[in-house]
């Protein structure tokens, strides 16, 4: 079954990533995980993405498009990367949820992923 | 005190011993758990106005044992055996309430359960804790864990497994599986949370293991599960330094580990040894026995320990012996078979196995091999839930290859 990570991180977490000072136990920790989901065998996909600053988010309302700089909605722990693992069960997902250097200091969600869309 | 605290006091501190009580009588658990929490509603809803009786705990079975009457005689109509549990459970003495939560442990862990649902079933069923929280120490969501509570407490009804002690012929077996369902209530105390784990959880399972050894006396493996846990205990204060950073248990000063609990370990020990009967839980209290006395001989005697994890191995499948010995080993000075030794086992199964990683580590680092051990200590840490000990492996990591003192 496919499940999608999805790390959830504050502002002060992403900050790190910048910070001299912090930004190698940051990275550290993240290439550890990514390697140890890689050596189990079980990673389909998945990207780290850039800080929501750097987001656009556009809606169309009434027929008209609204275009806004930054992330919808704002909100304290935002999208900071995702994977997707093919694994038995949610009990699996969670296993590799838990190890995660997010699920430690912001969180981790789970997410079962859609069946492909078949041609009608 | 106001009622509803009284309520949750009786309900934390009496649920197991009650529910036993009546799940025994009634040889069913859903029923005996619908009674009883009726009798706590009763309670809320009575006692604000009478006052709170002088025996709430006898007041709280007498309504419980009434409302499983009520609910025997309601389907006696279709089972004359309900029939005569209710007339048992009527005749049944409130005054003077048996510890029956013994059997109860033998129905949690009865091999015709899902072994998954064994440990949780039993935290639920005698120590009263709620579903949220066991799926939490689990790490499954609280909707699976319901589920699997619920099946098997159907399965125990629909396959009739009974309320009782079993006989001398399955002892073994049987104890055995109580045993592992309290380890793995103690373990996951141990590992889950965040530093320190959670030890609630821990004391828990400790508590069980006493309740064990008290009514099993003559059962070593009883006494060598207690002294085990009994050693980690002892351990608790000294694991983690006042900043919160992990220390292993060879850096650990033995100062902070506590006496009183290594001695009534060490007592549990001896006694299990005089009854003859070796195995898995002795043999690693005996391994953390000899860890315990380095207070009072700083060199530790390495090669008894490594005695007590050839039997281990010869006892067991698990790889976690394997890795146990493979790090006494090295520390005994022979890096390079642990290397070997460590090499053998299985990849499939050490893939994602965190205390794999961490010892290959340190048995590399030992074999002065510091790329290899700088990998395999960056799997462990990916791997890793707890961020005292990502930050231990870390350290290590980046120290690999400076002189070590």
């Amino acid at each position: 079954m496919k499940y999608m990570l999805l790390f959830k991180e504050t502002e002060a977490d992403l900050a790190q990533r910048n910070d001299p000072e912090k930004a190698p136990a940051y990275w550290g920790a993240w290439a550890a995980y990514c390697e140890a989901l890689a050596g189990s065998g079980i990673m389909q996909s998945g990207e780290g993405l850039q800080p929501p600053s750097t987001a656009t988010t556009v809606r169309i309302r009434d027929g008209k498009r609204e275009v806004h700089d930054g992330p919808y909605p704002e909100s304290k722990e935002m999208l900071g990367g995702f994977f997707v693992i093919d694994v038995p069960d949610l009990d699996a997902a969670l296993e590799w949820a838990a190890r995660s250097p997010s699920a430690s200091y912001a969180s981790t969600e789970i997410r079962p992923v859609l069946p492909p869309m078949t041609e009608a | 005190m106001n009622t509803q605290a009284i309520i949750e006091e009786i309900a934390r501190d009496s649920y197991g011993r009650l529910l036993a009580y009546l799940a025994v009588r009634a040889g069913d658990f859903c029923a005996a758990e619908d009674a009883l929490s009726d009798a706590l509603l009763e309670g809320l809803r009575q006692w604000p106005e009478t006052g709170v009786p002088a025996n709430p705990c006898g007041w709280l079975m007498a309504v419980a044992k009434r409302r499983l009457v009520d609910a025997a005689r309601h389907q006696a109509v279709h089972r004359r055996e309900e029939e005569k549990i209710g007339l048992l459970i009527e005749q049944a003495q409130t005054a003077e309430l048996p510890d029956d939560r013994l059997k109860l442990l033998f129905v949690c862990t009865h091999p015709a359960i899902d072994f998954a649902a064994r440990t949780p079933l039993m935290l639920q069923t005698i120590l009263g804790l709620d579903g949220g929280r066991i799926a939490s120490a689990f790490l499954t969501s609280p909707a699976t864990m319901h589920q699997r509570l619920v099946r098997a407490k159907s399965r125990i009804r629909a396959a009739g497994i009974p309320f009782r002690i079993p006989e001398a012929a399955e002892w073994p077996e049987r104890v055995g599986f109580v045993l592992d369902a309290i380890y793995a209530a103690y373990s996951t105390g141990w590992d889950c949370a965040a530093e320190g784990g959670d030890s609630q959880l821990a004391a828990e399972a400790v508590f069980l293991a006493r309740l064990l050894v008290r009514e099993l006396p003559s059962e070593p493996e009883v006494r060598g599960l207690l002294a085990l846990m009994l050693h980690c205990e002892a351990r608790r204060a000294a694991r983690f330094s006042s900043r919160g950073a992990f220390i292993p248990l060879s850096q650990q000063d033995p100062a902070l580990w506590d006496y009183a609990m290594i001695r009534e370990a060490e007592s549990h020990v001896a006694q299990a040894a005089q009854l003859g009967r070796t195995g898995r839980y002795q043999l690693e209290a005996a391994i953390q026995s000899v860890h315990a006395a380095r207070r009072d001989h700083p060199s530790i005697n390495w090669p008894i320990i490594l005695e007590f994890y050839d039997a281990l191995i010869a006892q067991s499948d698990g790889i976690g012996a394997s890795i146990g010995r493979a790090a006494a080993l090295t520390e005994s000075g022979d890096p390079q078979a642990a290397l070997d030794a460590l090499n053998r086992l299985p990849s499939q199964r050490v893939a994602n196995h965190q205390p794999y990683w961490a010892t290959r580590g340190h048995v590399l680092e030992c074999c002065r091999r510091p790329e290899e051990a700088r990998q395999a200590w960056q799997r462990a840490i990916g791997l890793t839930e707890t961020p005292s000990l990502r930050a231990y492996l870390s350290d290590r990591m980046v120290r690999v290859g400076e002189e070590r003192d």
